[in-house]
Order: C-alpha cells, then structure tokens, then sequence
C-alpha cells in the first residue's frame, strides 16, 4: 500500500481565544473560586494553554445550591416546549461555534482535528437537538402521562471525549427538567468551559447549568453532595465502584458508564477489506482512548495470517502527529500519566511473550504519543487480554468456532461493546444473542447516535445513555 | 385410636431438589400465637453459594427459552398454586393470625400475580425494548435482556410478597436465589414444592429460609451474582451495607423500600425493568 506524502494543512487555531485563566461557572457566571488552580496543557506539545480553578467542597456547594435554586425556582416551572427552546437554541449554537469546540478540543484533548470536527462535534450539535424535541414530549417516554425530573443532576465526565460527553450528560438531563452541575476532567476542561459562554449567548436561566472544574477530590465532593438527586459518571470501572458505594444507602439515582474490553470478532468469512477497516477504527479511533474500544480481536484462526497482513498494512498507512492537522489519523496521547500506564501494559505484554509489532512512524520530539501497536500471540491469561489499557494498543487473540468466539468473547468482568464480522446473516444474529454486550456493532464499529441506548453490562455499569433510554436514565418512574 | 399425623421436614429448595442446610442447623417457625409449626433448615454461607451455582448452571437454558415457553411455565406455577389454595390459606392464618377472608385475599392475589407475570413473558420485549431511527444507513435495535443471576431477599409477606419478587426476575430469563421471609417461612416452602411439580427447571429459583442478615451479605458480594434486590430489608444500615457489598462487581440494585409496600396494587414494570440490560445492535443497511 502506497503512503502518499502530505505537506503539513494545520488548521488555524485564531479562531479560539482562550483565556489565560478561568473561574467557576455557577449561577450563570464565572466566579473565582476558594480553592487554588492547576493547568490545562496541551498534550501534543505540553504548551501551558490555561490556568483553571480547582473548586473546592465549599465550591461545589455553592454550584449545588445554584442548581437547587435554578431548578425550584426557573426551571421545573417552565412548560416543557419552553425548555425545548433553549435545547434547540444550544443545537443551534453548537453547530454555529462547532469549528471554535473542535480546535480548543484538540488543542486540548490531543485527538485529531478531523475526529473533533467531524465526530465529536457534530454528534454533540445533534444530541442537543435531539433530546429538545424531548423536552416537550416527556408523557410518550412509557414512563406515565407525566413523569417528573429528579431535580439536580450531578455529572462527571471522562477525558476521552470531552465536549460530547458533556453533551450526552446535559441535553438529556435538561430536556427532562433536570438542572445540572457538571465536572469535566481535569486535563480537559476547556470545552466545557466555553459552552458556559454559550449557555450565556443561549441565555439559559443562571443556574440551570453549572460548570465546576478541579480532580477526584472535586468530583467526589459533587457526587456525594447531598442535595444532588441524579449521580451520572463516566469514566473507570474503579471509580464507578467508589461512587456505587458512597451513593448506598441514599436515594440518588445512579448512571455509570465505565470501562471495557470488547472484543472484536472476525469471521472466515467476512469482507476482509472492510473488517480490517472496522478494527482500525474500532481500536485506534481516538488514540484508543474509547471505553467500548475494540480492543480484543478475535480472529478466526483460517484467515488470520490473511488478516494480520492486511492490519499491518493499513497500520503502516495512518499518520500520528500534530492533532491539528487534517491529515492527522493518530494524535497525541491525553496525559503524561495515561502514557505511563499505556508503556506499563504493553511491557507486561512483553514479559508476558506476547509479541509486539508497531506501525512505524515517527514520534514527535515533545508531547505525549504511542504507535499504533498490536500483540499478537496473546492469551486469555494475559493482562492485556484482560485490562483496559485505554490506548492504540491491540490485543490479538484466535478461535475456530462460533462456540469459542462468545466463550472467549464473554470471559471478561466487562460487558460494554463487541464487534462482530461475517458475511453470513444468521450467525450475526446468533451472536449478537450471545454476547454479552450492550452495543453490537456488526460488521461496522464505534458508532455512536443520540437515538441510540448506549451502556453496559456487568462491571461496564448500568443505565443507558442516548435514546429514549437515556432520557428515562433522568426521570422518575425509571429503574434504570 | 385417632391416627397420628405424618409432620413434614422443611428443607431448602436449590437446584429442583430439597437438601437440609449443609451446616445441619435449623430454627423454630412459630405460629402467630408462638406456638411451634415447625423445624425450618437455617441456610448457610455454603447453602447461600450452592444455590448461586444452581442458578448460575440453570441461566444459559431459561434464559434462551422462547418467550411463549417461558410464560406457559410460570403460567403452570398459578395452576399448581390454585391447586394448593387451601392449604396456602391455612399456612397464612396459621403464620400471620389472618382471619380466613384475608389469608384468601392475600393467596388469590399472589396466584393472581403470578398469572399477570406469566402474560409479560411474550410482551416486555415490545413495551422496554426500542427501533433506534439513527441518522445513517444502519439498522438499530435496542432489546432488553435478563441480566443474569438475582439474589433476593423477600418482603415479609410470606406468599404475595414472595411471589411479587421471583416472578418479575424470572419471568424475563433470569434465575433467582431468594431467602424467604424469616419470620413467615412455611408458605415459602409450599411455594417451592409447586415450583417443584411444575416445570420450572430446577436452579431457576432458589429458596432459602433462615436469617437475612446472616446469609444476604454472602449473597451481596458473591462475585457471579448479577444483581441484588433487596424488597425485603427493612434495616437502612443493612441495606446500606448490602449495596456496598453489591458495589465490588456492580450488580444492579433494587434498592430497600422507603415505604411499607402495598403489594396488592397492580404492579408496575419497575421490578421487571430493574433486572434487564438493554443490548442494542447496528447493522450497517446496503446492497
């Protein structure tokens, strides 16, 4: 396969202006906070972007009480239509600003341009759209003629994708009538500060959506506030279980969307062309940095040679580098710490005897990056068969029938996605039965779609997120 | 010469059979007076994790029985049950003092309940389930799933209760593992000799007397145990601890009624609903 030379297209990044510092967003306007601050960096080049507030348990009740207050006195007294109002208006924000989101979203995130412009981005446009013809429409969910909003939401949201997570957190829980305060992760608060300037421009009552930034200590003051009515985190399996267990006991409703394993399965008979393509995605999509990344591939042990070709090659193809540029496929790695334990695993996978190959390309001199690796020889008794590595690191295991595909497929605590790949219809079927999985992707890998239920099984977590799932997730009436 | 009754011997109920307890201990179950009616086997941390197995070996086959299947054996449960009618409402006046008018409110709507459980077999996949109108060219279908093996600890209402709790897991595809009401026991091992006689595979349910406060923690934090409901807790601190315990692999949790429950309203889905996963599947449309 030919790898056509590019002369660099860096998209410019005039169009973002970011601030030297922020505060807090609460009660609809940035307030310092009592706590110190820590830096926003970008993890491409390590360039200090911004100085950003680390709110404190005293913070984190003020942000609370501005929710309480938003929610008791503006928001659950509007009709629904006029809530659907300012969801649209945010969709429409959204779509207007999207270029402004995708640049700051790179720059802070490290993900490529072409990922924040056209995934992330317009999914995060569309999720507002869709749950503001939510908004008025509330007694069609089949939760009751007029099911109520639980009242403040508490979120907490990954690094991965950080605008687009604060969207599938905040458009479903205002669309039921829900106010919210929401911490983005420390290494990438950027975005989810400046859609505080666009909840501004949308003119959203104060309060109603409230922005606090700061690390675990933050996060678990928020969760554990006990005027919040509605936990929804996503992030590790390990902290889904702190948070399972400090809301024990009380009345919060819970959504968790944690970590997983999936595996991805390639049958004898599938479009080899095009299931080389899903695996690609399915694992190297965001650096890796997917919780339903496809990040066990099942081959079938007649056409693995085959397969193996074809991904090596594709591999030596895809372009790590500079995320802002649109000719990037791979960028940088989130955080220092995230590459550590990426190097952790994939030596053990090393000492393990599974054998490494890498995509060769060249690592630039300063930031945060991993080639696009693969193992293969890999057993299910090897860590990086069984942990989340969180990075564009593939583990390659084989099965001969049907029967060991799901058996090897299932034998995991985890239970978020799976991929399945065959020509053959009923086998798809079968195995999408089987599988136990929240999302099958078949024969396609890592989409994503608000009128889509997205969640776990097992140690992945419960609740779903998108769909009229997600809108129940934010609802009295609901289990979920 | 008046004849000598022949007393039964209360056992547990795990895998379709009926061992004692394996630890060979037993306590008293005592009529609304105090009075003895029988030795009831005090299940064990060891009986708590055979019947985990139990259950966990039926799942596979329950679970992947056809939704009409499924409905006609929890169907055959409430002919079995109005088969032994009389003998249920003799157990509730004997354990809970009820005057015959009540004991026979409280059994008709248990059999009631199990039939209106049995009909949702062939139909909650419709009502929970979901055609995603996702904006490209893929199907998209959402399906709720039983999530897998439940432990439950029963409401004190010794046979609506009982019955209002393993019929909403079950009726789904899971398996349960329910400790009876502690102080209410016999009506739970009546229940589980029709189970027994009545095609429900053994391992699908699981009964088991004693005390909760022992065996539940064992349940809770049984790793293979999918998820918790904990209708029949009415300590908030053992209910605190209990989802805890739930929290090491994060089982699903029906979380400890605020409330005394009026179990004879018609339910809602909520129990039904707790206890499924929803799996939603793309495939992309093309020629």
């Amino acid at each position: 396969m030919t790898k056509f030379e590019y002369a660099p297209a860096p998209e410019s990044r005039a169009i973002v202006d970011i601030k030297s510092s922020y505060g807090l967003y609460i009660g609809g306007e940035f307030v310092d906070g009592k706590g110190g601050s820590f830096k926003s960096i970008s993890p491409s080049t390590e360039e200090v972007l911004a100085e950003v507030t680390e709110a404190t348990a005293d913070d984190v009740d003020l942000a609370v009480k501005s929710a309480r207050q938003a929610y008791d006195k503006v928001w659950s007294k509007l009709p629904g239509s006029e809530r659907a109002k300012y969801l649209y208006r945010i969709a429409r924000i959204m779509a207007e600003r999207s270029r402004e989101f995708a640049v700051l979203e790179s720059l802070d995130n490290g993900k490529p341009i072409k990922e924040s412009r056209d995934v992330d981005l317009p999914l995060v446009s569309q999720w507002f759209f869709y749950y503001a013809g939510w908004a008025d429409k509330l007694g069609h969910a089949g939760l009751g003629p007029d099911p109520k909003a639980l009242g403040v939401a508490g979120q907490v949201i990954p690094w991965n994708f950080p605008i687009m997570m604060l969207a599938w957190k905040i458009a479903p829980a205002l669309a039921a009538g829900n106010t919210v305060v929401l911490k983005p992760a420390e290494t990438t608060p950027l975005t989810a500060l400046l859609f505080a300037e666009v909840c501004q421009q949308a003119e959203l009552p104060p309060g109603v959506v409230n922005i606090i930034t700061g690390a675990g200590a933050t996060g678990q003051a928020l969760v554990e506030h006990p005027d919040v009515d509605k936990v929804a985190f996503t992030g590790s399996t390990a902290v889904g279980k702190a948070i399972a267990r400090s809301v024990a006991g009380t009345s919060k409703k819970v959504t968790l969307e944690l970590g997983g394993k999936a595996a991805n399965i390639v049958f004898d008979d599938a479009p080899l062309d095009q299931a080389v393509e899903g695996i690609v995605g399915g694992i190297f999509f965001n650096q890796g940095h997917v919780c339903c990344a496809g990040s066990r591939l099942l081959v079938q042990e007649s056409v693995y040679d085959e397969v193996i070709d074809k991904l090596k090659q594709r591999m030596s193809t895809l372009r790590l580098g500079d995320p802002l540029d649109k000719n990037t496929d791979i960028g940088a790695i989130n955080s220092a710490e995230q590459l550590a334990r990426i190097k952790e695993l994939s030596d053990v996978g090393d000492a393990e005897g599974a054998e490494r190959w890498s995509a060769p390309c060249e690592i630039p001199d300063s930031g945060f990056w991993f080639a696009p690796t693969i193992f293969t020889g890999v057993t299910q008794a090897h860590r990086i068969a069984r942990e989340e590595i969180f990075g564009p690191v593939l583990s390659i295991l084989t099965f001969r029938t049907p029967a060991e595909a799901v058996e090897k497929a299932n034998n995991t605590p985890y239970g978020l996605s799976a991929g399945v790949w065959t020509e053959k219809g009923s086998r798809i079927l079968s195995m999408a039965n089987q599988l136990r999985a929240g999302v099958v992707w078949a024969n396609t890998f890592n989409k994503f779609d608000p009128a889509s239920p997205f969640g776990g099984y097992k140690e992945s977590g419960y609740g779903r997120e998108g769909g009229r799932h997600g809108l129940a997730a934010y609802l009295q009436g609901a289990s979920a | 010469m008046t004849r000598l009754d022949v007393r039964k011997t209360h056992k547990l109920y795990i895998g379709g059979a009926f061992p004692r307890s394996e630890s060979g201990r037993t306590f008293e179950a005592l009529d609304a007076k105090g009075g003895f009616l029988g030795n009831m086997a005090l299940a064990s941390r060891k009986d708590a994790r055979d019947a985990v197995l139990a259950a966990r070996k039926a799942f596979g086959g329950w679970s992947t029985r056809t939704p009409y299947n499924r409905g006609q054996v929890v169907y055959r449960l409430a002919e079995v049950m109005e088969g032994r009618r009389d003998q249920f409402i003799e157990q509730l006046r004997a354990a809970e003092g009820l005057n015959d008018k009540k004991a026979t409110t409280y059994v008709d709507a248990a059999i009631d309940r199990v039939v209106w459980y049995a009909g949702w077999a062939d139909k909650y996949v419709q009502v929970l389930g979901n055609g995603n109108p996702v904006s490209g060219p893929f199907f998209n279908l959402s399906t709720p799933e039983p999530t897998g093996v439940v432990a439950t600890v029963a409401p004190s209402g010794p046979l609506l209760g009982l019955v209002s709790v393993i019929a909403p897991a079950i009726v789904t595809g899971n398996t349960v593992v329910v400790i009876a009401s502690e102080k209410y026991p016999v009506p739970a091992v009546t229940l589980s000799e029709c189970m027994a006689t009545s095609d429900l595979p053994g391992g699908v349910v699981n009964i088991l007397t004693g005390k909760a406060a022992e065996i539940a923690p064992w349940l809770a934090s049984h790793m293979d145990v999918n998820a918790l409901d904990l209708a029949g807790v009415d300590d908030p601190e053992l209910a605190a601890s209990l989802e805890v315990a739930a929290a090491d692999n994060l089982k699903r949790v029906l979380r400890a009624p605020t409330a005394p429950v009026d179990w004879l309203a018609e339910p809602t889905l909520a129990r039904l609903e707790g206890l499924v996963e929803t799996k939603t599947v793309w495939h992309p449309i093309g020629v």
